[in-house]
């Protein structure tokens, strides 16, 4: 890694493929961070939830009286006292005309769904005292059939977690004659895939605190959406939007989880209306592990249809997709995202693709990094290698005969999407060529040939994905609730440093050192000129915020163009000053001058003269900035190809990761270090499903782990240092020719790992270990395989 | 209520506390020490971790009348005269942090691991850092961290500033 120098004031370098560091590092790596639950506001009183140990039940009766009656207690509500407040946590994405979206009050007030939904909560002069009041709290259970199974809940007769049944919705798409495909397909290829349920885990846990001075209200919480959820704040409690100003402080990882619209952050809303004054809430690991929006659970049926030499005729999926107990902001559009992805990089004559969402008595799913992508993704790269060990050809020879080619793009794929650009060979064989592709099959044959008891296994996933979420009018087809736009305003202050308003909220991905990046360039100022803002809704306004790899493609692009603003005006202003016609101008190196000239001004003289505003040209009001509004045309397709080799001991079932290498195709690169760090992290997360993570209930619907002991984030001693590298299409639907990064690595590594793992034991008569691949699961498969019993 | 005297990055504070408050809610909600994060509530996860005398301790399962008598360092105790300590600057060079939640304990983790080990190999980083979770990160940049926070500090590393001087 290099450390380069700043650019002298004035000289214009190339700042956009500059491993910059980051500018957000400082705070951070000194403690001088401002966490929301670092936010401690005079009078403060806090919060804490009793919650349901039940999976469901009906509740007769909740009792607070006793817990009133607590050393420091303020108040203690129950759902009653909250029902014709607290409206109902919204869903933005009704996906279907099937769609049932049952009410969900933040706080249970009948009924509770899943363990750890809130019943009660206390509010007490500080956390332990609240704390200790829940246990005063009586409440009556009447239990009622918890139902967790999906394709038990679709069963005729089953219980029901709501009184309309457990089907959430059914979608379908369908491009080609799906059954022509299939008539006399030489080789078909069924399989189900379990994707197991997942828990985000970001680091800082949920955070929320309400203040208000009678009149407005301020609500701060560790989310990743903002601008959202004002909005949604406002329809949900009633309090005027312009009444209501929601501030993302630095906010500790997201992956999906924060972008939500939770209980906690109604409740504690409407606490500090009721009392008018200042509450915090914050959660514990364990609670947040119950009640932070989970990921995945899916079950896959995949059937693929292929020639003899492995060219892929059409392809089926069929669908199941838990949504938990209720709908919340995506839950159902998230195994949608995932219905334009299961064709992956592939030509195919025909696609079928239905989806039936369930209800369950678990904690609502939804999106959790790549949502919908990675289980998509998973399915097509797992089904591949069963294609290619069903043919006896070479993996990435199978996928090389099915891929779009380089001089086929753009290309209009089967699931109707169109990828503007890419470069699959270019990326497979910088993969190949790092990995020792070839030296590493030949040591697996020698393995194999001796029967060593610790086999090497090859998994390949070449993967695509669809970023920057999104077209406008591509969601509205979708029945998504909102548009996909990002905002941004560049404003020149009067000493020539450079303000950006973005509407992306970043929570770790370095936006202010990016966006930083992208400003210098385009005005010519320096780097360190220019700051960044972000996350309050009362300095950055307008904007959709961060996630679906969308900030740099859409948010990054709406800077540009503010930029562009600033610069056309910047000429309007030169050139009646240099009395020169406009069209004589030219901005380069951050001046406007005259062509041919010497004559000229700097974008620091321009701001000083327009902020002065005493000779400015007519109709040009005095102030030097610009705001733009962007909406892509098309998503972004960033793509690669991952290799992964894992050495399996078939005699205990542990799994180790000898080489990971992932080429990855994100287009221009803004910032080389930022984007390897949105890689390596990608990956962990993974390769931690694939071995490590998954949550777990017992038979009556009680989350089993709900702390870090059971739920098996990865350290870093579980995990190998990672080989990565670029290729470099540009995208061809940006300026920047941007395409996202921030979802790749997880996406592309979960199938690369479990493809090594049946790869290495395929001689052993195994062809799927279901995840998270532990020792148990791989002995097991390995046990069953072979005749023994497991 | 027990009264405790506890030194806290150079401060000395005379605190009555409850037996039952941890450290860490010592730290933050009573001295307004914020710099050291909790992630979670069974000492997993190492956000939280400081020197106690010296030795890393995860302050979440220490409770503050533990620490009576006590000298502790946090992470907004590491930076002097206006300088990061080197495995501060470390981190940032190496691109250790996204998020930067967990930072604060991994710094203060490393620094007790090389105590023990000044010159650790990859292997012995990432065994060594196995009781602080990072969910950013991936781990590659912060084993490259410490070793150059290392470096740094045995005396044969580069730091910007030494190369201006040297």
């Amino acid at each position: 890694m290099t450390t380069e120098a700043a650019a002298p004031a004035g000289e214009s370098r190339d700042e956009i493929g500059r491993a910059r560091l980051r500018k957000e590092d400082a705070r951070l790596v000194t403690g001088r961070t401002q966490w929301t639950d670092n936010i401690q506001l005079p009078g403060t009183l806090h919060l804490a939830f009793l919650r349901s140990p039940m999976a469901h039940a009906r509740i007769l009766r909740v009792d607070t009286a006793a817990a009133r009656e607590q050393p420091g207690v303020v108040a203690v509500y129950s759902g009653r006292d909250f029902a014709h407040e607290q409206g109902s946590l919204p869903c933005a994405w009704p996906v279907s005309d099937d769609v049932v979206i049952p009410d969900h009050p933040p706080m249970a007030v009948n009924e509770v769904r899943y363990v750890g939904e809130a019943v009660a909560c206390v509010v007490a002069t500080d956390r332990y005292k609240a704390a200790d009041a829940l246990a005063a709290i009586e409440v009556d259970y009447q239990p009622l059939p918890a139902v967790l199974n999906m394709t038990e809940a679709l069963a005729e007769g089953s219980a029901k977690v709501h009184e309309t049944g457990n089907q959430a919705f059914t979608w379908t798409f369908a491009g080609g004659d799906i059954d022509a495909a299939f008539r006399d397909a030489p080789v078909v290829i069924d399989r189900t895939y379990v994707q197991q349920r997942l828990i985000p885990s970001a680091m800082e846990p949920r955070s929320v605190v309400a203040t208000t001075d009678g009149d407005a209200y301020t609500l701060y919480s560790a989310t990743q959406i903002p601008h959202i959820l004002r909005v949604m704040l406002a329809l949900t409690t009633g309090i005027p939007e312009h009444r209501l100003r929601v501030i993302a402080p630095d906010v500790g990882g997201g992956f999906g989880s924060k972008l939500q619209v939770t209980a906690e952050e109604v409740l504690v809303l409407l606490t500090a209306r009721r009392l008018g004054r200042t509450i915090k809430w914050t959660e514990s690991r364990s609670e947040g592990n119950l009640t932070v929006h989970h990921g995945r659970d899916q079950l896959q049926r995949v059937s693929l249809a292929a020639e003899e030499n492995g060219r892929i005729r059409g392809l089926k999926v069929d669908l199941l997709a838990d949504m938990g107990a209720y709908l919340m902001l995506v839950t159902p559009g998230v195994p949608l995202l995932g219905a334009f992805m299961y064709n992956g990089i592939y030509k195919m004559g025909a696609y079928d693709f239905r989806c039936t969402g369930v209800f369950t008595t678990k904690m609502p799913t939804d999106a959790y990094r790549g949502a919908g992508r990675p289980e998509a993704t998973y399915a097509i790269e797992r089904v591949m290698d069963e294609l290619a060990a069903e043919l006896g050809i070479d993996p990435i020879e199978v996928r090389r005969r099915n891929w779009i080619r380089a001089e086929e793009f753009p290309y209009t794929t089967i699931a109707g999407l169109t990828y503007d650009s890419g470069d699959y060979e270019a990326a497979t064989a910088r993969a190949t060529d790092l990995f020792g592709y070839d030296e590493l099959r030949a040591e697996q044959a020698a393995r194999r040939e001796r029967r060593d008891p610790v086999q090497l296994g090859i998994g390949v996933s070449t993967y695509t994905e669809m970023c920057g979420l999104a077209p406008s009018r591509v969601l509205g087809s979708l029945k998504y609730g909102a548009g996909g736009w990002e905002h941004a305003d560049v404003r020149m202050l009067p000493t020539g440093k450079v303000e950006v308003v973005t509407g992306s909220s970043a929570h770790g991905q370095g936006h202010e050192t990016a966006w930083s990046q992208i400003v210098a360039d385009s005005l010519g100022v320096p780097f360190e000129d220019v700051s960044v803002l972000h996350g309050d809704t009362a300095v950055s306004p307008r904007g959709l915020d961060t996630y679906g790899s969308r900030s740099l493609t859409v948010g990054g692009i709406a800077v540009l163009r503010a930029c562009e603003k600033v610069k056309e005006k910047a000429r309007l202003v030169a050139a009646h000053l240099l009395e020169a016609a406009a069209d004589d101008l030219e901005y380069a190196e951050g001046s406007v001058r005259v062509r041919g000239t010497g004559a000229g001004k700097t974008i620091q003289e321009l701001a000083l003269a327009v902020f002065a505003a005493h000779d400015l040209p007519d109709g040009v009001e005095p102030r030097l900035d610009a705001q733009a509004t962007y909406d892509p045309e098309n998503f972004s397709f960033p793509h690669g190809t991952h290799l992964c080799a894992v050495e399996v001991d078939t005699e205990t079932g542990m799994s180790r990761i000898r080489s990971y290498v992932a080429v990855d195709d994100v287009g221009k690169v803004v910032n080389p270090l930022i984007v390897e760090g949105q890689v390596h992290g990608g990956l962990a997360q993974g390769i931690a499903q694939a071995l490590f993570e998954e949550a777990v209930h017992d038979a009556d619907g009680n989350l089993l782990t709900t702390t870090l002991a059971d739920y098996l984030v990865p350290s870093a001693a579980d995990l190998p240092d990672f080989v990565t590298d670029r290729t470099e299409t540009p995208a061809s639907g940006n300026p920047l020719g941007v395409k996202g990064v921030g979802e790749a690595g997880t996406i592309a590594s979960t199938p690369a790992v479990v493809n090594a793992i049946v790869d290495a034991l395929r001689p052993h008569g195994v062809r799927d270990v279901q995840m998270p691949c532990s020792p148990e699961r791989v002995w097991r498969a390995l046990n069953r395989a072979d005749g023994g019993t497991a | 209520m027990p009264r405790i005297t506890v030194t806290v990055d150079g401060i000395r504070y005379e605190e009555e506390v409850e037996p039952r408050l941890l450290l860490v809610h010592l730290l933050r909600d009573r001295l307004g020490r914020t710099g050291t994060p909790i992630g979670c509530d069974t000492s997993n996860c190492g956000a939280c971790t400081v020197l106690l005398d010296g030795q890393s301790v995860k302050s979440c399962a220490v409770l503050a009348v533990q620490a009576d008598g006590c000298d502790v360092l946090t992470v907004e105790g590491l930076a002097s005269d206006g300088r990061w300590h080197p495995m501060q600057t470390a981190f940032h060079e190496e691109h250790a942090l996204q998020c930067g939640y967990c930072t604060p304990g991994m710094i203060m983790a490393a620094l007790d691991l090389l105590r023990e080990n000044p010159t650790p190999s990859d292997e012995a980083i990432r065994t060594g850092l196995e009781g602080n979770l990072c969910r950013c990160t991936g781990y590659c940049n912060i084993v490259r961290a410490v070793h150059r926070g290392a470096q740094a500090m045995n005396g044969d590393g580069v730091s910007e500033e030494r190369e201006v001087t040297a």
